[in-house]
C-alpha cells in the first residue's frame, strides 16, 4: 500500500488495522474518529467525522438581527456567551454603530470570566481523566499524599492528612455505591496512566474542589448579564444600567456594591487559579513530559483572530490584549495580520464535507458562504447510510466544512494564541511560558504537543482571570469620572439602518477563533455564517488533501491497547472540541462510554 | 416557626432550538409566566447547561425537572418519576446534547454531598425532534397545562405554595430572553424552502450504541479490589 504525502507534509499509509471510536466521549456534541495503526500499533492515518448536521445558519435567515445573539447562544451549553459576543459584534460592525467604554470593560469583564470558567471546567471535569486515574486514587497513602500537596502548592490550604482521608473515603463510598458516576467511562487499568496514587488522589481532590469553586465564577456573569445560565445581551453595549449609589434589589442596575461583589469573585478566581489550576499542570506534566505526542499543525499552522480590546471599538491588532496573527510552513518568526473582510483568506471548501458548492474546487468567504446539505457517501464505504461501519475519507466524510487560511489548515485555540504571542514578544505571555518551560525542564519545543496544549490552556486561565481586575479598575475609574453610559441605542431603530449591509464579529473562544459573519437585507438576515473554532480544528481534508488539526495531532502516536484509545481522547480533549456548533445537533446521548470498534 | 421552609429549583432543560427538545424549557416559562412563589423557591431555565447547574442542584431540597425524555411511549405521553428512579430515567436514553448528561451534573452534585432530598422528573415523550428551528409540536404543548398541574402538587405535598399571579405576565417578562419567547420564537421562523430543518439521519433514527457488554464486571472488580492492579 502506498504512503500518500499530504501537502502539509503528512505521511498518510491506510494499510493498517482501522480502530473506529464513535462517539468520542467527555466532549459537547458527537463527533467520530477512525484511524489506521500500523504493526507496532502507531498511528499511520486520522479521520475526524462531525456526524452532526449542522443548521444554525439557515435557521437565522430572516430573523431580525439584534435577536441572533439569543438564537447562537442556544447553540450549546458551554460557549453561550461567546457567541453571543461575537453575533452582538457582527451586527455592529456592520451597522456601524460604537459602543460605550463601559460596555466594552463589561463585556471584556464577562468573556475573561467565561475563559477561566470554561478552561478550569475543561481542564478538572473533561480532560484530567485523560491524564489522572481516580480508581488508582483509592490506593494512595494519605500522609503522602498532604506531603505531595503541600510539595505541589503550598499555599494552598487544604491538605491534611485528615481531609485527604475524608476525601478517599467519600470517593471509595461513591465508587463502592456502584455508580461511579462521571468517572465510569474510563479504561483505569491501562498503562497509558501514569500518576503514583497520590497524585491521582491529589488531583481527584481538585476536581471536587473545583466543581464547587466554578459556581463563584458564574456570578460575575449573572451580575452583568441579569440571568442566571442565559445572559441578556445588546446590540450597541449591555443591557445592564449603572448607578452607584442605587439600589440593590434584583433588577436595580449596577452599582458599587455589586462591583465589589464582582472584586471578590476575582480575587478568589486568581487564588484559585494560581493556587490549584496551574500546580496541578505542572505536577501533571512532570510525570507526563516523556509523552509528547500530539503536536499536530501546532509547530507549523496556527491562526488567532484576537480579542479583549483595550479602548473601545478599535479591533486593530495593537488594541487586542489576545493576540492576533497567523503563522504558516512553521515559520514561526514571521506573524502574518489577519483580516476577516479579505476574500482570499478565510475560505470555507466542501470536496470532503457534506455540503453542496457549485464548484467545490473553489473555496468560499463566508460572506459569500453557502450551506447547502448533500449527504452522500464514497464507494468505498463500509456499511449503510445510516449505519456506518468504516467512513470512506477520500469522499464527503463529515458535516464539517473545511476552512483555511490562504489555503492554510490551521490550529486554532490557547496553544495558538499563546505560541503567536510568544513569538510576537508579548510579555505576560512570555513569562507565563518561559516559568512553565523552567519548572518543567523542557525546551520550547515540548510546547507542541497535546500536554502543551493543555498547559497553554491553564496558563490562558491565570491570564484571564487576572485581566478581569484590570477591566473592573478600568470600569469603576470611567464611572467615576462621570461617564455611566452602557448602551448606544441611536440605530436600534431599522429604520435607520441601510437597505443591504454586511458585517464580521469576531471573538477568542475558549476553545479558538471565532467569527460571524452577517449579511443584512431590508432589515432582516440575510446569510449568517459562522466558523468556529472546532471548524478548523475538527475539519476534514481539503481538495489539495490537507489534513485538518484534530487529524494531524492524532499522527504518529502510539496506542498502547487499540481497544482502550485512551491517546486518542487524550488528544482530541486537549482541544477542547465543541461539536455542537461546528455542526448540529442532537443523537442519542445515553451513557458516555464510547464504542470502539478494532477491523 | 419550625424551621426553614425548604428550599426547590424547578429547572427546565433541553434545547430551544430543536423542536419538542425545547419542552422544559417552555414548561418552565408558562409556570414562570402564571405563578410565583416565595424566595425559597427558583424557576430556572436551564436550557442545555451541564456543570453550571451543579450548584443549583447543591442548593435545592426539592428538585422538579421538566425534560424530553425518550421512554419509548406513545408521542406526547406525559411520565413522572420520583426519586431514586430519576437518574435513571435520565440517563437511560437522553436525547438532548447537553455537555454534561444531566443524569451526571446529579452525580456530581452528589459527590459533593449535597443531593435534593425529593426528585420528581416531568418527562414527555417527543413527537418530533428532527426539526431544527422548530417549535413544540401540538401534542407535547399541550402537555405544558398538566404539568405543570403536576408540579404544583409535587411542591404542594412539600409544603411549598404557588400564589396565581393576578393577571399573566406578559410574554417579555418571560424568565427565558424576551428574542426567544415563544410567540416571536414561532412567528420569525423563515420557510421551509431557505432553511433546512432536519438532522443527520445516522444519529436522528440511530438507537443508539452500547458499551462493552462485560464492562459492568470489569469496573466491579476493579472498584472491590482496587489494590490488586499494577
Amino acid at each position: 500500500m502506498a504512503t500518500i504525502t499530504t501537502p502539509n507534509g503528512f505521511n498518510l499509509d491506510t494499510s493498517g488495522q482501522r480502530v473506529v471510536v464513535d462517539p468520542v466521549t467527555r466532549i459537547e456534541g458527537h463527533m467520530r474518529c477512525e484511524v489506521n495503526i500500523d504493526e507496532e500499533n502507531i498511528i499511520r492515518n486520522a479521520v475526524s467525522t462531525g456526524t452532526m448536521w449542522r443548521g444554525l445558519e439557515v435557521i437565522l435567515k430572516g430573523r431580525d438581527p439584534r435577536d441572533a445573539w439569543a438564537f447562537v447562544q442556544r447553540i450549546c451549553g458551554v460557549c453561550t456567551g461567546t457567541h453571543a459576543l461575537t453575533s452582538v459584534r457582527a451586527v455592529e460592525d456592520a451597522l456601524k454603530i460604537d459602543i460605550p467604554e463601559n460596555a466594552n470593560s463589561i463585556r471584556n469583564i464577562m468573556q475573561l470570566s467565561l475563559q477561566v470558567h470554561d478552561h478550569l471546567v475543561h481542564f478538572y471535569h473533561l480532560h484530567a481523566l485523560d491524564w489522572v486515574n481516580p480508581v488508582n486514587a483509592l490506593r494512595a497513602d494519605r500522609k503522602a499524599t498532604s506531603e505531595l500537596q503541600m510539595k505541589v502548592s503550598p499555599r494552598h490550604a487544604k491538605s491534611s492528612p485528615g481531609y485527604f482521608r475524608d476525601i478517599q473515603n467519600r470517593l471509595k463510598k461513591f465508587v463502592e455505591s456502584g455508580q461511579l458516576g462521571p468517572f465510569k467511562n474510563g479504561y483505569w487499568t491501562n498503562p497509558a496512566y501514569l500518576l503514583p496514587p497520590e497524585a491521582d488522589l491529589m488531583a481527584v481532590t481538585h476536581y471536587l474542589e473545583a466543581l464547587d469553586f466554578q459556581k463563584e465564577i458564574m456570578t460575575t456573569r449573572t451580575i452583568f448579564g441579569g440571568k442566571d445560565t442565559h445572559p441578556n445581551w445588546l446590540v450597541g453595549g449591555v443591557p445592564c444600567a449603572i448607578n452607584m449609589d442605587g439600589p440593590l434589589a434584583a433588577g436595580a442596575p449596577i452599582n458599587m456594591e455589586r462591583l465589589n461583589y464582582v472584586s471578590g469573585v476575582i480575587d478568589r478566581t486568581i487564588e484559585f487559579i494560581d493556587n490549584v489550576y496551574i500546580p496541578d499542570i505542572i505536577a501533571i506534566g512532570n510525570i507526563y513530559k516523556g509523552w509528547l505526542y500530539g503536536g499536530g499543525l501546532s509547530s507549523t499552522s496556527l491562526l488567532s483572530y484576537g480579542d479583549i480590546p483595550d479602548r473601545a471599538n478599535d479591533y486593530s491588532a495593537s488594541n487586542l490584549m489576545m493576540p492576533r496573527g497567523a503563522i504558516i510552513n512553521g515559520k514561526l518568526n514571521e506573524i502574518h495580520d489577519v483580516d476577516l473582510r479579505d476574500p482570499e483568506q478565510v475560505q470555507e471548501f466542501v470536496p470532503h464535507s457534506w455540503y453542496k458548492y457549485d464548484d467545490e474546487k473553489r473555496g468560499l468567504h463566508p460572506w459569500d458562504g453557502i450551506t447547502e446539505p448533500n449527504y452522500e457517501l464514497g464507494p468505498d464505504l463500509i456499511g449503510t447510510k445510516t449505519n456506518i461501519k468504516q467512513i470512506d475519507e477520500n469522499a464527503k466524510y463529515s458535516w464539517i466544512k473545511a476552512p483555511r487560511w490562504r489555503g492554510h489548515a490551521m490550529e486554532v485555540g490557547p496553544l495558538a494564541r499563546y505560541v503567536i504571542g510568544y513569538m510576537q514578544g508579548h510579555e505576560e505571555i512570555k513569562d507565563q511560558v518561559d516559568s512553565t518551560l523552567r519548572a518543567l525542564n523542557v525546551p520550547i519545543n515540548a510546547l507542541f504537543s497535546t500536554l502543551g496544549r493543555t498547559a497553554a490552556r491553564g496558563l490562558e486561565a491565570s491570564w484571564a482571570a487576572h485581566k478581569q481586575r484590570y477591566f473592573l479598575d478600568k470600569l469603576i475609574a470611567n464611572i467615576k469620572a462621570g461617564d455611566s453610559a452602557t448602551a448606544n441605542t441611536d440605530k436600534f431603530d431599522p429604520s435607520s439602518w441601510p437597505t443591504e449591509v454586511k458585517g464580521v464579529g469576531f471573538t477568542e473562544a475558549p476553545r479558538g477563533a471565532l467569527a460571524h459573519w452577517i449579511k443584512i437585507k431590508d432589515t432582516k438576515i440575510d446569510n449568517y455564517q459562522c466558523v468556529v473554532p472546532t471548524t478548523w480544528n475538527g475539519s476534514p481534508r481539503d481538495n489539495e488533501g490537507n489534513i485538518g488539526a484534530f487529524e494531524a495531532s492524532l499522527m504518529n502516536t502510539k496506542v498502547e491497547r487499540p481497544e482502550e484509545p485512551v491517546e486518542i481522547l487524550r488528544t482530541l480533549h486537549s482541544f477542547d472540541p465543541c461539536l455542537a456548533c461546528s455542526t448540529h445537533v442532537m443523537g442519542p446521548d445515553g451513557q458516555e462510554l464510547a464504542e470502539v470498534k478494532v477491523r | 416557626m419550625g424551621g426553614e421552609a425548604p428550599t426547590a429549583l424547578v429547572l427546565g432543560i433541553g434545547n430551544l432550538l430543536w423542536a419538542d427538545e425545547g419542552f422544559g424549557v417552555r414548561a418552565v416559562e408558562e409556570l414562570h409566566r402564571r405563578y410565583r412563589f416565595d424566595d425559597n423557591v427558583l424557576v430556572m431555565d436551564g436550557g442545555t447547561q451541564g456543570v453550571y447547574l451543579v450548584q443549583h442542584i447543591r442548593d435545592a431540597d426539592i428538585l422538579v425537572v421538566f425534560d424530553a425524555v425518550d421512554y419509548g411511549l406513545p408521542p406526547g405521553t406525559l411520565k413522572l418519576v420520583q426519586g431514586d428512579e430519576v437518574p435513571k430515567f435520565l440517563g437511560a436514553k437522553k436525547i438532548s446534547l447537553h455537555q454534561t448528561g444531566f443524569q451526571e451534573v446529579l452525580a456530581m452534585a452528589e459527590m459533593l454531598g449535597d443531593y435534593p432530598r425529593h426528585l420528581l422528573l416531568i418527562g414527555v415523550q417527543p413527537v418530533e425532534l428532527d426539526d431544527y428551528g422548530g417549535s413544540l409540536r401540538p401534542a407535547v404543548k399541550a402537555q405544558i397545562e398538566p404539568s405543570i398541574r403536576h408540579a404544583l402538587q409535587f411542591l404542594a405535598d412539600h409544603g411549598i405554595q404557588a400564589t396565581e399571579r393576578d393577571g399573566e405576565l406578559s410574554e417579555d417578562d418571560t424568565i427565558a430572553s424576551l428574542e426567544m419567547t415563544l410567540g416571536r420564537y414561532e412567528g420569525g421562523r423563515p420557510d421551509a424552502a431557505s432553511a433546512y430543518r432536519h438532522g443527520d439521519d445516522r444519529v436522528v433514527s440511530a438507537s443508539g450504541w452500547s458499551g462493552p457488554s462485560d464492562f459492568e464486571a470489569e469496573m466491579e472488580a476493579l472498584v472491590k479490589h482496587p489494590a490488586e492492579r499494577g
